[in-house]
């Protein structure tokens, strides 16, 4: 067993910053388009985080011209260029599905009071 | 150059290529393999390397056993099997024989034992689709009928019925070497192998078509 955490580890990528569900991320994304490489942004909230090694994943959900998009991203895939934490929000579960039956106003979250 | 050498499987995990894709890969312990007697044409008919895998306690190993290895002046072994070799006269009994054999990008095939199953009904074990479960149906995991009647008054051979599923030999063909780590003997296979962790697998370079 050792041996397999040992490859997973190796894997995995130790620049991605510290988030939760509930804050707002910018995920930058490599694109292939031919031979160019362009970086595209996804900005929106994380309402799931799933725990593993190589395999963690996390889902970013926007609302794209009031149509909701959800993406979800390999926590340690090499098609991240890097992820920004542009808000801390306060929410008191750690699957924030609730937000996708809300929309409008009600769908915003409180942000966290950072004690300075 | 050997074709093949014995292994032990260590489990399933992912790794990324750079195109961002997740592959699949199985993790085998590969060798390093003790020569313990080498097949000539001349002697035994056909030109084979009979390799030894995992060294056991001198207490462990019978009488016979142990005098078959002395012979090649190697210690006891856990596995004995035998892999085709082009040229027998590079190798000498008693040399070990490591995974450097193989590249990365090359494709192998690998043959193991699966995992048993018991005795399975034709559902699990053959994929029928069963009966009904509701609307009055009593035939919900039965084959069904096995032949006809007064003619051929037999079932024929090979009719698939419940029985022993499972713990067979299996080959999985043509699968592609990710990554060859020679320090640890690790042989990193894109896709599954049968058996199940720990189990002994052997890897042999493929006889099939490269794609």
């Amino acid at each position: 067993m050792k041996v397999l955490e040992q490859i997973e580890r190796e894997a995995m990528r130790m620049d991605i910053p510290d988030f939760v569900p509930g804050d707002t991320v910018k995920v930058h994304v490599k694109i292939k388009e031919g031979e160019k490489e362009r970086i595209q942004v996804f900005q929106g909230v994380v309402i799931s985080k799933k725990k593993g090694m190589a395999n963690a994943t996390f889902t970013v959900r926007k609302v794209s011209y009031g149509v909701g998009v959800e993406r979800v991203f390999p926590l340690h895939s090499p098609i991240i260029d890097q992820i920004e934490v542009v808000t801390k929000g306060r929410v008191r579960r750690s699957k924030i599905y609730y937000l996708r039956k809300l929309r409008g106003k009600a769908a915003r979250l409180k942000e966290k009071r950072v004690v300075a | 150059m050997s074709n093949g050498l014995i292994g032990k499987k260590m489990g399933m995990t992912g790794l990324f290529s750079p195109e961002g894709q997740y592959i699949p890969v199985t993790v085998i312990q590969l060798g390093p393999c003790v020569v313990t007697q080498i097949k000539t044409e001349a002697t035994d008919g056909y030109n084979a390397l009979q390799l030894g895998f995992e060294e056991k306690k001198a207490t462990h190993a019978n009488k016979p056993l142990k005098g078959h290895v002395k012979k090649a002046g190697a210690a006891p072994v856990k596995v004995i099997k035998e892999v085709s070799v082009d040229n027998p006269e590079d190798f000498s009994p008693g040399q070990t024989v490591s995974l450097d054999i193989f590249n990365i990008g090359e494709r192998v095939d690998v043959v193991g034992t699966t995992k048993g199953r018991g005795f399975q009904g034709v559902i699990k074990r053959h994929g029928f689709s069963g009966g009904r479960e509701t609307h009055g149906s009593k035939s919900h995991r039965v084959p069904g009928s096995i032949g006809c009647s007064a003619w051929p008054a037999r079932v024929f051979k090979g009719k698939k019925l419940p029985g022993q599923y499972g713990d067979n030999r299996k080959t999985v063909r043509n699968l592609e070497i990710v990554d060859v780590r020679p320090d640890e003997n690790l042989l990193l296979l894109k896709g599954a192998v049968p058996g199940s962790r720990s189990g002994v697998v052997m890897v042999k370079k493929t006889t099939s078509q490269k794609k």
